[in-house]
């Protein structure tokens, strides 16, 4: 009976030293004099999550190693004030409990000073509560999801890409006008992504409007009962909330099941080389898919957004296959390096929001990006594109339209060009 | 001394100990422990069921997702209702232990007339339905996204900054080892020979004026109770419960986790939660290792903790079948009888 007792205090002993070996400092107690965590003279720290590996991971394991070249050409030129970033990639697999993890290890063991581009709205939605109370810099959620826009009760977080139900807006005003009176039916992600996307179509189409509805889980790659939904109804236009692999998904089973109807695709599952990557032969399916962006379009080679990308990718992405993935994790470097800029020398977690808040920045995007002290949205609007003979391109005016009943409007700024070195200037 | 004052007493010990440790360590450290203990919970309780009642589940990380959900809507509709004190958790974990224990009733009856692979097949079934479930019913359990777990801050008697994640690990840590004492005190009760008794030899058993099935379903309850208990204490910790956590990697991790660790001990239960947590951070410092291109460091770091498992399993069942703590007790057992041999 004494060796149970033994036993248990071998394994307690056992457990401290093992653990007292791992120990590193007691408390940090906030004082004045405090250092920025992640910060020094010489180094930012940053990090993110992203699906690397999962069922998410089709082109969106690109951005972050697109955001981290940016980075890499911002150090290349000097860094911002004196200082290099260092970004920090997590694999969360698109998984809600892994970003947890993941987001922990970032704030409570890297010390980061802020995380950036954190991707996805199941996962993202995770962490948020506990990014507010130690209070990190959540910028530029990588995801249209309306959580992201809640200045009282998360003061620190942004968004990035343009609401969905500002896009769903855009996308069903297109059907609109173009396809009167065609049966309209509706795919979407069975999460905060599906749901803000439906409203946005359904403002425009009416609550009638959508004849079939239908939603996937990404733990389930098997969309034939929806899709041949879609065909018993006899839905001419697919509007799909869909992440790429889930678009492709759609795209192919359709094709084995016989039915082409007209697909109009959100911009996060729009991509098309990673579409067509994902689809191999079948890549001919796509022609004439419907979609949207607010960025620049990686194969508009005039455009000097796209050749200053283009020579960082080849520079510091070891030429990785430029697409709008690439686009999208540059353009949010960018961003992240003009609020740098504009939070100046003296640079604080206060500091960094502060800038952001302010607002006033242009970069690549057609549309306008809208942040302000009430506003904490990302991009307000996007262009149209089309896919004609397996080349994705813009058409029509750039649109622009709020997250209510406001009316979706043409938005005629001008893009601005990129500085001559690449690098926002202070 | 008697056995439930003994374990207590070393239950305090180990209290002790992880009071002066949660001091000593930075805060992330502090999560990790406290996601140890939740996974002890889980573990101690399948080592149980299989180690001392021969019965084998691959389903124990769904009643782990019971016992979060649970968790999860009892905090909900505390908070809801504007209770927020922080002894709603007490009320809610005890939800989470009853809910549990109520769905494994359910499959331990079911279990109980059923042997080895139909056995799997059954478990294996409930680890794929549960976590499918709230993905069906998605207006209470809001599908992959999950719900939310609001978790009242820690009490302000201990300061405006003290580190939450010392207050999650004073939690779970408490509430890991009252289990613990609980379930120590089973092993060494009555029901403990029973368990093993049935273990051993089935027919013995039953010549012996045993009720099998009976004493089966009581081992499936106790551990579901265990599993439902880690997984609430899981969902404490992350705030937050989606069915990812919980799919059916996590229950083959758990039985891999007390089979590494040692089967039929508490101990080796101990041994396999601190893997559990253990494992991914060393892969993720391993690849980091690695000078990989970006692409194939990325690859490897989701796959690579899955690759590892399996191969510290074979290799730990070839060179110790009898799990680590198994290693552990031969290797005291052996310095201990070289002793008096030096001393002569």
């Amino acid at each position: 009976m004494r060796t149970t007792a033994r036993r248990g205090l071998v394994i307690a002993t056992t457990l401290t030293l093992l653990l007292g070996l791992t120990a590193c400092g007691a408390d940090d107690a906030p004082g004045s004099g405090e250092p920025v965590p992640g910060v020094t003279d010489t180094e930012i720290v940053v990090g993110t999550h992203m699906p690397l590996t999962g069922p998410a991971s089709a082109g969106y394991s690109k951005i972050a190693p697109a955001t981290k070249a940016y980075f890499d050409y911002v150090n290349a030129n000097g860094g911002v004030h004196g200082r290099k970033i260092t970004y920090k990639i997590m694999d969360d697999g698109y998984n809600p409990a892994t970003t947890q993890q993941v987001v922990r290890q970032l704030v409570l063991q890297d010390k980061v000073f802020a995380v950036i581009n954190g991707l996805g709205t199941p996962t993202h939605t995770g962490v948020l509560d506990f990014l507010h109370s130690n209070r990190v810099p959540d910028l530029f959620v990588a995801s249209g999801s309306r959580s992201w826009d809640q200045p009282d009760k998360y003061p620190n977080t942004f968004g990035f890409n343009p609401d969905y139900t500002v896009e769903g807006k855009i996308l069903a005003t297109h059907v609109k006008s173009t396809m009167p009176g065609s049966k309209v039916c509706f795919l979407g992600q069975d999460d905060d992504f599906g749901r803000d996307a439906l409203v946005g179509v359904e403002k425009v189409l009416g609550a009638g409007g959508v004849t079939a509805k239908q939603t996937y889980v990404t733990s389930n790659t098997n969309v034939a009962p929806q899709i041949g939904a879609f065909k018993e109804a006899g839905c001419e236009v697919v509007i799909l909330a869909t992440v790429p692999g889930f678009t492709a998904l759609s795209v192919g089973t359709a094709a084995r099941l016989g039915y082409r109807p007209q697909w109009v695709v959100s911009n996060v599952g729009s991509d098309h080389p990673t579409l067509a990557r994902q689809l191999g032969d079948a890549a001919g399916l796509l022609e004439g898919m419907v979609g949207l962006n607010y960025l620049p379009m990686q194969t508009d080679t005039e455009n000097p957004w796209i050749q200053l990308f283009n020579k960082i990718n080849t520079e510091h992405n070891s030429g990785a296959e430029f697409d709008g993935n690439t686009v999208y994790g540059m353009a949010v470097g960018y961003l992240f390096v003009q609020a740098l800029q504009a939070a100046g020398k003296d640079l604080t977690r206060q500091s960094l929001i502060e800038a952001v808040r302010k607002g006033g920045y242009q970069g690549p995007g057609v549309a306008p990006l809208r942040f302000s002290a009430t506003d904490h949205s990302g991009y307000g609007g996007g262009r149209l594109t089309r896919v004609t003979e397996g080349k994705q391109s813009f058409f029509g005016p750039t649109y622009e339209t709020d997250e209510n009943d406001g009316p979706v409007q043409e938005y005629t700024v001008a893009p601005v060009t990129p500085p001559a070195n690449g690098v926002p200037a202070a | 001394m008697p056995t439930l004052l003994r374990h207590l007493l070393v239950a305090a010990g180990v209290g002790l100990a992880v009071l002066m440790v949660s001091y000593q360590l930075d805060s992330y450290r502090n999560f990790q422990l406290a996601t140890v203990a939740a996974y002890l919970c889980a573990t101690a309780g399948l080592t149980i069921l299989t180690g001392l009642c021969g019965q084998l589940s691959l389903g124990h990380g769904a009643l782990m997702a019971t016992g979060a959900y649970t968790v999860a809507l009892c905090q909900a509709a505390f908070f809801d209702r504007g209770v927020t004190s922080g002894l709603t958790l007490i009320g809610s974990l005890a939800a989470a232990v009853l809910v549990t224990v109520v769905v494994g009733l359910v499959v331990g009856v079911a279990a109980a007339r059923l042997r080895g692979p139909y056995l799997a097949g059954l478990t294996l079934a409930v680890a794929v339905v549960v976590p499918a479930l709230t993905v069906t019913l998605d207006g209470v359990f809001n599908g992959e996204q999950g719900l939310p777990v609001p978790v009242a801050p820690a009490p302000e008697s201990l300061g405006l900054y003290f580190p939450h994640e010392r207050w999650q690990l004073w939690v779970a840590a408490g509430t890991t080892l009252l289990c613990l004492v609980v379930l120590a005190n089973l092993v060494r009760s009555r029901y403990g020979r029973l368990f093993r008794a049935v273990r051993d030899d089935e027919v013995a058993a039953r010549l012996a004026g045993i009720h099998v099935a009976r004493t089966q379903v009581i081992a499936f309850v106790v551990s579901a109770a265990g599993a439902g208990l880690g997984g609430a204490l899981l969902a404490v910790l992350a705030q937050s419960v989606s069915p990812g956590a919980f799919g059916l990697t996590l229950s083959l991790f758990l039985l891999m986790a007390v089979v590494i660790g040692g089967l039929g001990r508490l101990a080796g239960a101990v041994w396999g939660a601190l893997l559990l947590v253990a494992l991914p951070d060393l892969t993720h410092s391993l690849t980091n290792l690695f000078t990989l291109s970006p692409a194939a460091a990325q690859r490897l770091e989701g796959n690579l903790p899955l690759a590892i498992f399996g191969a510290t399993l074979i290799v730990v069942m070839i060179a110790a079948p009898g799990g680590v703590q198994g290693l552990l007790s031969r290797l005291t057992h052996r310095l201990r009888t070289r002793r008096p041999v030096g001393r002569s």
